[in-house]
């Protein structure tokens, strides 16, 4: 999988304005039901359900990455925004240091699969001390979107 | 050097919950733990690499541990993967609750 087949690049957020996680996650989640992706009235639903798996084990992964994510009805297919903070946001992650870049996912409920190819695609570039730098410098959500692509196109980065 | 291949039976696959229950259960050995699919191998300890492999229900794994607790690593996994399959249910009545 791409990241351009299942990143809403118009909900991009190159500056969260959230300090904490919990509001970063709300963010998210409304740009993803702004963008038409979440169906009707299943915003306040979804962002507590994010939550409520976050609060269960952290998807803070380490080197100020976190990727929430939660199954929903309401995602016909895997849907994901990106989403920034340049003063670092707490996840509680594995290795207690700030997160400066969040990748939030939601999957339908019943197709394992397709959310495991998007995780594929997510940690396969988020392991990369390159692509994870430039990530974490971009400034608008041209930048953003700019990487994604050229992810797509050079697996290495 | 051990060598064991495992088949993934849990309904949801290798996704967050379990790959960080075998990271975290491959992290109690001190032999080194190298997980592979027909195109990876990852480093069994980290939940980013483990996170790489996309091992969907039916995915067969390669597990491969070298060092003094090489053996017990391996089984322990294998049971982990296939027997106790994360605690979760196989595919059979669909999606769980």
């Amino acid at each position: 999988m791409k990241f351009a087949d299942f990143v809403c690049f118009e909900a991009i957020i190159p500056e969260l304005s959230a300090a904490d996680r919990d509001g970063a996650i709300a963010e998210l989640v409304s740009a993803l039901d702004k963008a038409g992706l979440l169906g009707n009235n299943n915003c306040q639903k979804i962002i507590k359900a994010v939550i409520e798996r976050e609060n269960e084990a952290s998807t803070g992964m380490g080197k100020g990455v976190a990727v929430p994510h939660v199954k929903d009805e309401a995602a016909k297919d895997v849907v994901a925004v990106v989403g920034l903070s340049s003063r670092g946001i707490d996840f509680s992650s594995l290795d207690k240091q700030p997160v400066y870049s969040v990748i939030l996912l939601i999957s339908p409920a019943d197709n394992p699969d397709r959310h495991l190819q998007a995780m594929e695609t997510i940690f396969k570039h988020l392991q990369q001390d390159r692509f994870r730098k430039f990530l974490r410098q971009s400034q608008t959500a041209e930048q953003i979107k700019d990487l994604l692509r050229e992810a797509d196109e050079n697996p290495s980065l | 050097m051990c060598e064991v291949e495992v088949e993934v039976k849990n309904a949801d696959g290798l996704h967050m919950r379990p790959a960080m229950q075998f990271v975290d259960v491959a992290s109690m050995f001190e032999c080194d733990i190298t997980v592979s699919n027909s195109e990876n191998s990852v480093d069994g300890k980290s939940i980013m690499q483990m996170s790489m492999l996309a091992a969907t229900c039916g995915t067969n794994l390669k597990i491969r541990a070298e060092g003094a607790d090489a053996q017990q690593a391996v089984d322990t996994l294998r049971k982990l993967v296939e027997e106790k399959m994360f605690d979760e249910p196989p595919p059979k009545g669909k999606k769980k609750s």
